[in-house]
């Protein structure tokens, strides 16, 4: 085969090419995550990096799309189930469980028994809050790497749900709330929906509500939960629950609680510079991204000739792979990471109230 | 050992002060009460304390066993390393799940299998290592990796400590910080007796028993920082004060009892083997006798020098080159000759003086100054003691002009110490005009600077760029040539948030990485400053700057405006020591 590069990690004969814009696929003419806008838009998930404001069409899933419109506004949006085949131009598109949050999706693209797959974000243990991560067989997979590294490795989520009851559990005795930070689309819902809610009453910051009505609109098992401005009784604060995104924190919205032990939800909090940094009483590395031999096993499965490794560790995840004589290279997108970003998270309209 | 991590657990998930002190308590209350715990509990005591034992494994071989016991290759354990910032922490993370029980003791641990562990060649460390690793569980393996590399970083201060044990024994803060003096030595090996001694109520005899050598806890001041024009309404007037010049040297304790002399830094390590020119000063004080002051370098002695003079004090740079020296050569001694800048006198006639007022004590050593060198000056001998001139001024903003003098002179600025109050323990926090000495230094010297290089941290700033080279213009603008000249590492005066902002900055702007560092486009300036400066034929910039820190983040200033090599030999002529 005959072809020019055109960027690194690319040919022009490439189903899937990385331009200034995104991932573009030429013959079916659509971008994937696009982070300029474009014509056609392929959402994996709805959290802020990975769903831009100003493409004319977005193709997600259809628990994706409240979620969109909740960030985006009114947008056009065509939606699809898991697994339901959208044709162009001879091009096979389509979505399959991602595992990562309500409606993600990896995304298939299929042509003439070439197959490639882009991850979007994605964990492969099965959290019961969402539809669990189903690798699909491709010769090409462009994977996620947010946490590419071998010092991550989570403990099962019923480990770090018991981590987290016992935590509050043992505030509530000593009289203090317990302050839970969590990111407000997705480890907000995930944490809620798995929490002991009989351990006592939980509070939600005003980022987080509307998320978990569409959650719940969706069928998602999530407690009642209240905003702090109906707690007449601040004592009452004591023994509850309160959920944040990471940027309530040290801000003034704490103040009503009274004394409080606070954590973070997020797998950065597996190291501890990270936790120290923020001056936090705990960390529980509760994730919605694949550990180290988590993003292994999704390749493996995959059976792809070639793995192209996005925003993370791609580096040391594509040398690693490269080594052990898989074709695997780093490639740059403008992807970020949700929990290292909680700003740009709050969408219009969603103020830290 | 399980005692022991799960202390260093419940402090590690305690950011306030007050939890860790409680978990301190409970962990060594239950120690007091089981005799078979002492000797782990002195162990515990130990690190918390800051102690740290030789190495025992080098970092080499915790590298190796990393690598081994991971599987992974060697770069990426260092990428691991270099991310996570602390390889205790790097290692438990990269081990595969530990399913052992292992129940030995952190007495054990230490004294049977690490201590021992330097007198084997490398493959039996390391074949050893492996095995006790394997069986312990992931917990207290972090545990034992963080006393192998004795990087503790769990936000315990040796105060918190001494409270603690304070509270435990039932005795007071000051009793316990005179029983813990010299506890955390490096390589003391504390035993079960060591333990029950710090925890053991007041013994009658006690005050004898803490024998010949020992110093006080050291009395720390405070920084004044607040403006010339409050300092009347705060302090009262400045006749209440005990002011003298703050000097630029190391804070010691000489101590003089029985047969015996001991000179102890700040640190409370024991230097007196350092500094064997100040025998003939010791011997000459009668008795029971501690001194506090600061030591200095002097210019050597002529024949017009008067024996007290303080003219021709050597800068700082000069007393680092007596610092950490095992053999002293007598041409060290010659050339750089130490004295005693005594400020404070805590113990006379074997008597404790640290509840008397600033002024007697004052008085005190005045008078034992004079009458040392006075009978020394009969024998036709000098001795290197001075005392600390007392600066007066009607006006505080009298003091402030004397102060703004400091740096010709090669001091820091003044010291101001309520005459009415007494020789306290640590650094606290007091009442304005009476508990605290202050120490009201001259600003530090500046220049603005331009960031070129960076470099991840450790501890609290693990991953994220927070250590930082600073660089001066070679010329002004528009000549040729100009380039910017490294001259400053800095890596504190920001601000969590900033150095968050910085850390995508430097990400955003790298040049190139040269593995924990990189180096990135000259784009930000901050405002760098240092307490002293002097020539030095090391670095490249010619100078060399101490205490450097940033003292602000010049957001405003182009790159092209900072300063150049001839605003830091400015300041250098400015600074000389004289």
């Amino acid at each position: 085969m005959t072809a020019t590069r055109v960027t690194a990690g690319f040919w022009l004969m490439d189903l899937i090419a990385l331009t200034d814009r995104g991932l573009y696929c030429e013959a079916g003419d659509f971008h994937i995550d696009p982070w300029r806008p474009a014509a056609r838009a392929v959402i994996t998930h709805a959290h802020a990096d990975h769903a831009r404001v100003g493409s004319d069409l977005y193709v997600c899933h259809k628990l994706t799309a409240p979620l969109l419109k909740k960030r985006l506004g009114d947008v056009a949006i065509e939606t699809a189930e898991y697994g339901q085949v959208l044709s162009r131009d001879g091009v096979d598109v389509s979505l399959h469980p991602a595992g990562h949050v309500l409606g993600s999706a990896q995304v298939r693209v299929a042509r003439a028994g070439e197959v490639w797959v882009a991850s979007g974000d994605y964990k492969l243990e099965a959290d019961g809050v969402v539809a669990a991560f189903e690798p699909v067989r491709c010769t090409a997979f462009i994977t996620e790497s947010t946490f590419g590294l071998p010092i991550y490795r989570w403990s099962p989520q019923a480990e770090l749900i018991a981590a987290i009851e016992s935590w509050w559990r043992d505030n509530a005795a000593a009289g203090r709330a317990s302050v839970l930070y969590a990111y407000a689309l997705g480890k907000a819902q995930r944490a809620l929906a798995r929490i002991d809610a009989s351990i006592g009453p939980i509070v939600c910051h005003g980022a987080i509500e509307p998320i978990s009505a569409i959650y719940r609109d969706a069928g998602v098992a999530i407690p009642p939960t209240r905003r702090a401005d109906e707690i007449a009784d601040k004592r009452a604060f004591a023994k509850m629950l309160i959920v944040a995104p990471p940027s309530a924190a040290g801000s003034g919205w704490l103040d009503r609680f009274g004394e409080y032990s606070d954590a973070l939800a997020s797998g950065w909090m597996q190291v501890r510079g990270n936790r120290r940094r923020r001056g936090l009483d705990r960390g529980f590395a509760l994730s919605d991204h694949a550990d180290w031999p988590g993003l292994l096993a999704a390749i493996e499965a995959t059976g792809a000739e070639r793995v192209l490794a996005t925003h993370g560790f791609a580096a040391p995840l594509s040398r690693y792979l490269a080594e052990r004589g898989v074709d695997a290279r780093a490639l740059a997108t403008a992807y970020g990471d949700e929990d290292e970003a909680p700003k740009s998270e709050t969408a219009p309209g969603e103020t830290a109230a | 050992m399980r005692a022991f991590a799960d202390l260093y657990r419940r402090l590690d998930q305690a950011t306030s002060t007050r939890a860790k002190q409680a978990a301190m308590v409970e962990a060594f209350a239950a120690a007091k009460a089981d005799p078979a715990q002492w000797a782990s509990a002195a162990w515990t005591v130990y690190f918390l304390a800051g102690g740290k034992p030789r190495q025992t494994v080098p970092t080499r071989l915790l590298r190796r066993l990393a690598v081994e016991g991971s599987g992974l290759p060697e770069w990426l354990v260092d990428e691991c390393y270099a991310n996570v910032g602390d390889l205790a922490e790097t290692l438990a993370l990269l081990l595969p799940e530990g399913e052992g029980d292992d129940k030995t003791s952190l007495d054990v641990w230490m004294r049977e299998r690490l201590l021992p562990l330097p007198k084997l060649d490398e493959e039996e460390r390391a074949r050893r290592l492996a095995l006790w690793v394997a069986a312990l569980p992931g917990p207290e393996r972090f545990a034992l990796f963080k006393l192998i590399t004795g990087e503790l970083r769990v936000g315990v201060s040796r105060l918190q400590v001494v409270k603690s044990l304070a509270e435990v024994a039932g005795v007071d803060e000051s009793r316990m910080a005179q029983r813990m003096i010299g506890y955390a030595q490096a390589r003391r090996i504390p035993t079960a007796d060591d333990f029950a001694a710090l925890v053991a109520d007041v013994d009658a005899d006690e005050g004898a028993a803490l024998d010949a050598g020992r110093p006080y806890p050291f009395y720390l001041a405070q920084s004044w920082q607040r403006p010339l024009e409050t300092m009347a309404e705060t302090l009262g007037p400045p006749r209440d004060w005990v002011v003298e010049w703050k000097f630029d040297g190391i804070r010691a304790q000489l101590i003089r009892r029985g047969d015996t002399w001991r000179l102890w830094s700040r640190g409370e390590e024991l230097i007196s083997d350092a500094y064997p020119d100040l025998e003939p000063l010791a011997r000459a004080l009668p008795p029971g006798v501690a001194l506090d002051g600061e030591l200095v370098v002097l210019v050597p002695p002529s024949a017009e020098t008067r024996p007290d003079s303080l003219v021709g004090l050597q800068p700082f740079a000069s007393l680092q080159q007596r610092l950490g020296r095992k053999a002293i050569s007598d041409r060290t001694l010659r050339d750089l000759p130490v004295a005693l800048v005594a400020y404070d006198l805590l113990e006379h006639d074997g008597r404790d003086l640290r509840g008397e007022r600033q002024s007697e004590r004052r008085e005190k050593l005045e008078r034992l100054v004079a009458a040392t060198l006075a009978a020394a000056a009969r024998r036709g001998e000098r001795l290197p003691l001075r005392l600390s001139p007392e600066v007066a001024a009607d006006t505080w903003q009298g003091l402030a002009a004397i102060r703004d003098q400091a740096r010709p002179l090669g001091r820091e600025g003044l010291m101001l110490k309520a005459r009415a109050g007494a020789y306290g323990v640590g650094r606290r926090k007091g009442d304005d005009r009476t508990d605290v000495w202050w120490k009201w230094k001259l600003d530090p010297m500046s220049v603005d600077a331009v960031l070129i290089y960076a470099e991840r941290g450790h501890g609290r700033r693990s991953g994220v760029y927070s250590d930082y080279t600073f660089a001066v213009w070679s010329a002004d603008e528009g000549a040729p040539d100009r380039q910017l000249v490294p001259f400053a590492k800095a890596y504190s005066g920001l601000t969590d948030a900033e150095m968050r902002d910085m850390d995508a900055i430097i990400r955003r702007t790298t040049v190139e990485t040269f593995g924990p560092v990189r180096s990135v486009q000259p784009t930000q300036v901050f405002e760098l400053g240092f307490e002293g400066i002097a020539p030095s034929k090391r670095h490249k910039s010619g100078v060399a700057v101490r205490f450097p820190r940033m003292l602000r983040w010049r957001r405003d200033k182009p790159v092209a405006e900072a300063d150049t090599l001839a605003s830091l030999r400015a300041l250098l002529s400015a600074g000389a020591h004289g």
